[in-house]
């Protein structure tokens, strides 16, 4: 228990700072050399174009709904928007509904079609949704379920992630009269994978129940039909498809009543209230224009480059499992081409994304955050992991302006920063008691 | 060096972290979230725990430069502090959160995730100077030192809580604010840089205890368990709802039935979670000045060497005790006694023994568990409970500390000190 010390050491140098006055050990790079942003499903580049129209349209005044000129100028440039979106989504410009973003849309998808169907049949309080579906939907149905008497039901889906559509049938056979509407995420935001949209709202229409599906992460990579769809209401986002944060739209059916969220000076055919953002609408259109033209060339560019980095990561990171859809096998269609999940056993996402983010990767744990905490993905645990599996995840997505010089990046680092949140995973789930 | 800097979002961890990155380290911000739920824990500018502090320790991240990432240790947390405030009060003692959370949050979960990660040190905003001594070792080779010492700001050192980590632990910490003298210049500090958190009041009260309350939140933990209230004839005086409520020491809200037959005011003097009895009597009764502690940490070998210690144990030294974090020193000596010689040292002999002395929670490759050590000081101290950290300093330098297992008066101590004790 003693170390061998003389008796009565001399005092030799004295320092008497609070500073530690360890050696410093060989720096690592302070400055990564190379940046390589790989979380385009939180956010992703606006278009130079988008910028230039947003700014444009920043310098000319007039709100839509004056009816003079510099009204009737902004209107314009807004119809015109709502015109050429409902043309690359499949609708009716009648029928989009501009509102601060996917979650206003999808709150105001859950809660009003909720109000307005319950209060049309009192016995129509089951919302049924999927296990996997964004926080933006799963939040307002428990929030009607707490303060409102809905009854949740919740889908399951397999180990890729994907719905469960004969429970769906089963639920519906018994339930279809009580059922107020249906909510499924197009393609799910964590792990890419695309749900059986079309399957689902010929089931629900056998019954007469509404459909409504969250498409914000679909929407950069996919072609989206909204009417061939047979969905009665999409969710739908300017800044996954290069335009700007805060602008969305539900596309909704002019036969589904909703009942507003916000109330106030009637716009948006009397279910969102407040000041149409003209210059945002304006650059949405613009960035999605552009992404339109240009869809299948960039999903082939963000297939190649998934597939590759896929490929890179099985071969040189030990017990990396790679969660959604087989992108080789026979159903790689289901799954999205931007997005990159795999669980690291052992490790910790939020020691992955710190030696990632040093290293110049900007990568995401793919989950929530309640103030930067990671937590383990429900997304995972439906898939049916445990949560110490779903800890360890990690996503990369991709966008348009993804290279292979990215996916070289991460190849270059991330056996390393496996290797060393491992053993800092270890170092912290050591159990404390004996 | 790669520091990690803990930021709570208070002003301290700020300007430490400041000094670390002005030092010309790298560094990086780091807050911990002790709790999934965080509403559970204190709001506003309180404790360091809620989501107000973590967005305080991300703008002063921001100002600073720094990358800045939040780390859930949610559930060591409540696996070590929180589950050991519960069982410790449940067992009759008295803990001290914040040496458990130094012991095993800050100084073990926090900084071995750093290790791991590539940090050279974890540098944090407590009050206490870390010195480096060259010595000569018993070969005659030069070999460093790393001393801890008390905070030139004596109401601020934080020494007392900062004992428990040990020397290996001490290896890997940065203490930026240990030089400062005053909490008004490092505020100071805070707003030279404009750190927006310069102003913010200082923490005190637990910080995973919502309302302050601590009898309430046990009670919550623990449920009601009425009993009884004695004296020291064993008589009943009052009755009570649940022992582990009860503190060595405590006076208020005792709600006797019957006054002392003296008149003089009662304090809980023991606290038996067996028998579910509290022991009340009067003060002088409080006062000790032998106490016993267990899972020692020692931070001064070269002392330890001069009281010849071996495996039989030491001689006796030269120290000063400190029961509290904020309290006095008494001047005293301590010696090192084996784990097979220590029945004697316990004033209830093998029961209170058995009871007190075999447990071996969170061991540390830092803590002694093959001995007792033994401490008689000067003038007695009051109230102090099993559970508490006894810190053992000689002048600024903290020699080491235990956790206290027993207490009693002892009839070896000189005249002087005794009657010191009793007109205490």
């Amino acid at each position: 228990m003693l170390p061998a010390i003389a008796k009565s050491p001399p005092v030799g140098r004295v320092t008497l700072t609070g500073q530690c006055q360890i050696k410093p050990l060989d720096l690592i790079a302070v400055k990564p050399a190379r940046i390589s942003y790989l979380d385009h499903a939180a956010t992703t580049p606006m278009a130079p174009a988008a910028i230039e129209a947003y700014a444009e349209q920043l310098r000319v005044v007039g709100n839509p709904s004056s009816l003079h000129a510099a009204g009737r100028r902004a209107r314009s440039v807004v119809e015109a928007a709502r015109e050429e979106l409902a043309t690359i989504y499949g609708c009716r410009p009648s029928e989009v509904i501009f509102t601060s973003g996917g979650t206003e849309a999808d709150n105001l998808a859950l809660t009003g079609v909720y109000r307005a169907r319950r209060a049309a049949d009192p016995q129509r309080t089951r919302i049924i949704i999927s296990a996997i579906e964004h926080h933006a939907i799963l939040d307002p149905a428990q929030a009607l379920a707490t303060n409102e008497g809905a009854h949740l039901v919740v889908l399951p889906v397999d180990a890729n992630g994907l719905v469960d559509c004969e429970a769906l049938r089963r639920e519906l056979a018994d339930h279809a009269q009580e059922t107020a509407l249906i909510s499924v995420m197009w393609a799910n935001n964590e792990v890419g994978t695309i749900q059986p949209i079309r399957d689902i709202t010929a089931l629900a229409h056998q019954h007469g129940v509404p459909v409504h599906s969250d498409a914000v992460q679909a929407a950069g990579h996919l072609s989206l039909d909204f009417a061939a769809s047979g969905l009665d209401a999409m969710t739908i986002t300017a800044h996954k498809v290069g335009g700007p944060v805060g602008v969305g739209a539900l596309i909704a059916r002019r036969e589904l009543t909703l009942a507003p969220l916000l109330h106030g000076g009637g716009q948006e055919r009397q279910v969102r209230s407040g000041t149409i953002d003209a210059a945002a609408i304006h650059a949405w259109r613009v960035a999605a224009a552009d992404l339109a033209k240009n869809l299948t060339q960039r999903t082939t560019n963000e297939q190649h480059l998934r597939d590759r980095l896929i490929a890179g990561i099985l071969k040189s990171v030990p017990d990396a499992t790679l969660r959604g859809i087989d992108p080789t096998g026979p159903d790689a269609h289901l799954r999205l081409s931007s997005i990159v999940h795999f669980t690291f056993t052992g490790c910790e996402g939020d020691s992955l994304i710190y030696l990632l983010d040093s290293h110049g990767v900007q990568a995401s744990t793919g989950s929530a955050c309640q103030a930067g905490i990671p937590q383990p993905s429900h997304v995972l645990l439906a898939m049916g992991l445990d949560e110490l599996t779903a800890r360890g995840a990690l996503r990369f997505s991709l966008g348009a302006s993804s290279t292979q010089e990215d996916i070289d990046h991460v190849m270059s680092v991330l056996p390393l920063v496996v290797e060393r949140a491992r053993r800092a995973g270890l170092a912290t789930t050591a159990p404390a008691r004996s | 060096m790669r520091v990690l800097a803990a930021m709570s979002g208070g002003v301290d961890s700020a300007v430490a972290a400041a000094l670390a990155v002005e030092a010309g380290h790298e560094v990086v911000g780091v807050h911990m979230a002790l709790s999934r739920n965080r509403n559970q824990f204190r709001t506003g500018s309180r404790g360091c725990c809620s989501i107000e502090d973590a967005s305080d320790a991300r703008r002063a991240a921001d100002i600073l430069g720094i990358p800045y990432y939040v780390w859930d240790l949610s559930e060591k947390f409540e696996d070590t502090v929180v589950a050991d405030f519960v069982a410790e009060y449940e067992a009759g003692r008295t803990p001290n959160p914040c040496v458990r959370c130094n012991e095993h949050i800050k100084f073990e979960a926090l900084l071995d995730k750093a290790m791991a990660l590539g940090f050279d040190a974890v540098a944090t905003g407590h009050y206490a100077q870390v010195i480096d001594r060259d010595v000569i070792d018993a070969s005659g080779e030069t070999v460093t030192m790393r001393e801890l010492h008390r905070s030139p700001n004596d109401a601020k050192d934080q020494s007392y809580v900062l004992a428990v980590m040990g020397p290996e632990r001490l290896r890997h910490a940065i203490f930026p604010l240990g030089g400062y003298a005053s909490k008004d210049e490092v505020r100071a500090e805070a707003e030279r840089r404009g750190l927006s958190v310069s102003n913010k009041p200082d923490s005190y009260d637990i910080c995973f205890v919502a309302d302050g309350d601590t009898k309430g939140f046990l009670r919550e933990r623990l449920g009601s368990r009425p009993g009884e209230v004695l004296d020291t004839e064993g008589n009943v005086v009052g009755e009570h709802d649940g022992a582990y409520a009860y503190t060595v020491g405590q006076r208020k809200g005792l709600a006797l039935g019957r006054p002392a037959p003296d008149g003089q005011p009662r304090y809980v003097l023991g606290v038996s979670t067996k028998d579910n009895t509290v022991i009340v009597g009067p003060s002088e009764l409080l006062s000790v000045n032998r106490i016993v502690g267990d899972k020692a940490v020692w931070f001064a070998q070269d002392i330890l060497a001069d009281a010849s210690l071996t495996q039989e144990g030491s001689d006796w030294f030269a120290i000063e005790g400190q029961v509290r974090a904020h309290g006095a020193a008494i001047p005293g000596r301590a010696r090192v006694v084996p784990l097979a010689q220590a029945v004697d040292l316990m004033p209830r002999g093998k029961e209170e023994f058995a009871e007190k002395c075999t447990r071996v929670e969170g061991a540390s490759e830092s803590q002694d568990h093959t001995a007792l050590v033994e401490v008689e000081l000067e003038s007695p101290l009051r109230g102090v409970a099993a559970g508490q950290s006894i810190v053992l300093f000689r002048g600024t330098r903290v020699v080491g500390q235990a956790t206290v297992v027993a207490s009693d008066r002892h009839a070896t101590l000189t005249n002087s000190a005794q009657s010191a004790a009793v007109s205490a």
